[in-house]
């Protein structure tokens, strides 16, 4: 039946709104972008780093969760349970098998996506959204959580400490204190996630699964298979979330249950993209210029406070209730987040 | 490939109950290859409830639907729609968060997987139901009349065999029903099979090849559209005094 097609005429190939020029200036973006964090640790001391390495692992986490519940639109309450299988398959593997890093990280990405495909599709099979959707993935990364403290071969509730090898090794991820290589590898697979994002929102799979969310009917009606459509963010996502658990693994040289599937690693996945901006590109990096520094500045705090915030000595969780602050301020006054409404705003001004 | 004049969709006894309610009752006919067919009915009659039947978005209670051969009875919507099969909403339901190209983009990728031929195709369709203007305007800045058009077009860029338009002229002024019902013309023109759900009655004679009237779920009429729209049955059960 396409005997409509060739009869009618065409657009022009050189019509300028066939330029996907969105395209275009995220990847150059992203270029800019890898160029200052190339050049970052170069100029600032050691202190510094250790923030930006923070930092870099929030916004990892926070481009992941951003694929899943921010373009797929299926909110996450428990990605800590991607991020702890890739911690805690990086240090196992690492330590029984004294494997690479990096091959260790690529497997735990692999288990974490499969275990999240999992997941998602009997949520999905069973219609679960929204709160629901939300309220059954924390109950799995409450479950790994009670694993990793009781299974024997996970050290249970002391964790894994990775072996410390006292020389130099790119393959093996281990570098003297203060080397500039543990800001770039967390760097580069920053770029390597924002690169992914960037592509995949554009692709077909990726329209498909922004269509879904925007529209699960009018979706299905054009042709879409939503279940499909939303296996594959799932898979992207908790990929990406894993890498970052892995990374954070290597860089403390430790993983324990608290610190791989607590509830606020859950909340550290979602602050960084709600506070930049649900679904946009770079709202999870923009939020997490924010959690990174505030986290490591708390955590300064309840270690030495002022004499005359004294009683905050010893104090845990105080990171999760100044992030709820912040979301409550966010959802208040900025529904978009500070990337998500500022483009807005510059669109419409375009647009004028 | 059915061939031209032979019926291209077949609905046997479609039935849909939902509780202690028959929406669709034994609803039977046959839609011609190229056919421009209308639906008309009172509000309830389950006119919507048919389409959503046909393009497996529910499934029949009873009842079989055979598209071009094959018996696509309970397949899901995504792939009644891959097969040609393609619906319309009367309440438009854009994607919201994409601007009106990239709305048809999503239907043209379908069978176009690279996205700049896919793009290229979707634009092209938007000239053709004239919403060139619009192409990078998000749907929520559109007015009603391009709203409609960029349901037709998304529809329209799956390439389909039958498409299925629930009152794509609902919410126009009369100015504005004249051009669209111009381009369902010339679609028409072109090879395309229409089941067409309208409420104004001019546009639905003026379009429809044969008709059918609906009411209470069930099939109280079906043929010639100016015989039907006579026949003292349905001038009481539907059109009433003013039309008559």
């Amino acid at each position: 039946m396409k005997q409509t097609e060739t009869e009618l005429p065409r657009v022009a190939a050189d019509d300028p709104r066939l330029r996907d020029t969105d395209l275009r200036n995220s990847l150059i973006t992203l270029g800019v972008l890898a160029v200052v964090l190339a050049v970052l640790p170069l100029v600032v001391n050691e202190r510094i780093e250790s923030i930006l390495v923070l930092t870099l692992i929030f916004a990892i986490m926070g481009v992941g969760w951003n694929l899943m519940s921010g373009f797929g639109g299926l909110f996450s309450f428990g990605h800590a349970a991607f991020f702890g299988v890739g911690a805690y398959t990086n240090a196992y593997l690492v330590i029984e098998y004294e494997l690479s890093p990096w091959i260790a990280m690529i497997i735990g990405a692999v288990f974490a996506a499969a275990i999240g495909t999992f997941i998602a599709f009997l949520c999905l099979r069973y219609k679960l959204a929204g709160a629901y959707f939300a309220l059954a993935t924390f109950a799995f990364a409450q479950m790994f959580l009670l694993l990793a403290q009781n299974l024997e071969f996970l050290n249970k509730t002391d964790g894994l400490s990775l072996p410390i090898l006292g020389e130099e090794s790119f393959w093996h991820m281990q570098f003297r204190q203060g080397n500039d290589w543990y800001v770039w590898i967390p760097s580069g697979l920053l770029v390597i996630a924002l690169g992914i994002t960037i592509l995949y929102a554009r692709s077909r799979p990726g329209r498909y699964v922004q269509a879904a969310r925007d529209d699960e009917v009018a979706a299905a009606s054009l042709g879409i298979n939503v279940m499909r459509t939303r296996l594959v963010a799932v898979m992207l996502s908790c990929a990406v979330t894993a890498i970052a658990g892995a990374y954070y693994a290597q860089y403390y040289f430790f993983v324990g249950p608290e610190q791989a599937f607590g509830t606020h690693v859950s909340v550290q996945a979602i602050v960084p993209a709600v506070l930049g901006g649900i679904g946009t590109i770079w709202g999870p990096l923009v939020g997490a210029l924010i959690v990174g520094p505030l986290a490591e500045y708390i955590k300064e705090l309840l270690r030495d406070p002022p004499s005359y915030l004294e009683f905050l000595q010893g104090v845990s969780g105080l990171d999760v209730a100044v992030y709820a602050v912040l979301l409550i301020v966010i959802v208040l006054f900025m529904r978009k987040g500070i990337y998500g409404t500022l483009k807005d705003k510059i669109t419409e001004r375009k647009n004028q | 490939m059915s061939e031209r004049g032979t019926s291209l969709l077949s609905i046997e006894g479609l039935t849909k109950r939902f509780a202690g309610l028959t929406a669709v009752d034994d609803i039977g006919i046959e839609v011609a290859e190229h056919e421009f067919l209308g639906i008309v009915g009172p509000n309830g009659a389950g006119k919507t409830t048919l389409f959503s039947l046909i393009a497996g978005e529910q499934r029949p209670t009873e009842g079989r639907i055979v598209f071009d051969g094959t018996d696509i009875t309970g397949w899901p919507a995504d792939r009644v729609a891959k097969a040609g099969l393609v619906r319309t909403f009367q309440l438009m339901r854009p994607f919201e968060s994409m601007n009106v190209l990239e709305n048809v983009m999503i239907a043209t990728h379908q069978h176009t997987p690279a996205p700049h031929a896919a793009r290229h195709k979707a634009l092209d369709v938007i000239e053709r139901v004239q919403l060139g203007r619009y192409a990078t305007a998000m749907p929520a800045s559109l007015p009603t009349a391009a709203l409609k058009r960029l349901e037709l077009a998304r529809a329209l860029a799956l390439d389909p065999q039958v498409i299925l338009l629930d009152e794509v002229l609902a919410g126009l002024v009369p100015a504005e029903r004249a051009p669209m019902i111009e381009l369902l013309r010339t679609l028409h023109g072109e090879g395309l099979t229409v089941m067409f759900i309208e409420h104004i009655m001019a546009a639905v004679l003026a379009l429809s090849e044969r008709l059918l009237v609906m009411h209470e779920g069930a099939q109280l009429a079906l043929g010639d559209p100016r015989e039907v729209t006579e026949d003292p049955v349905v001038v009481e059960a539907y059109l009433g005094e003013d039309y008559a």
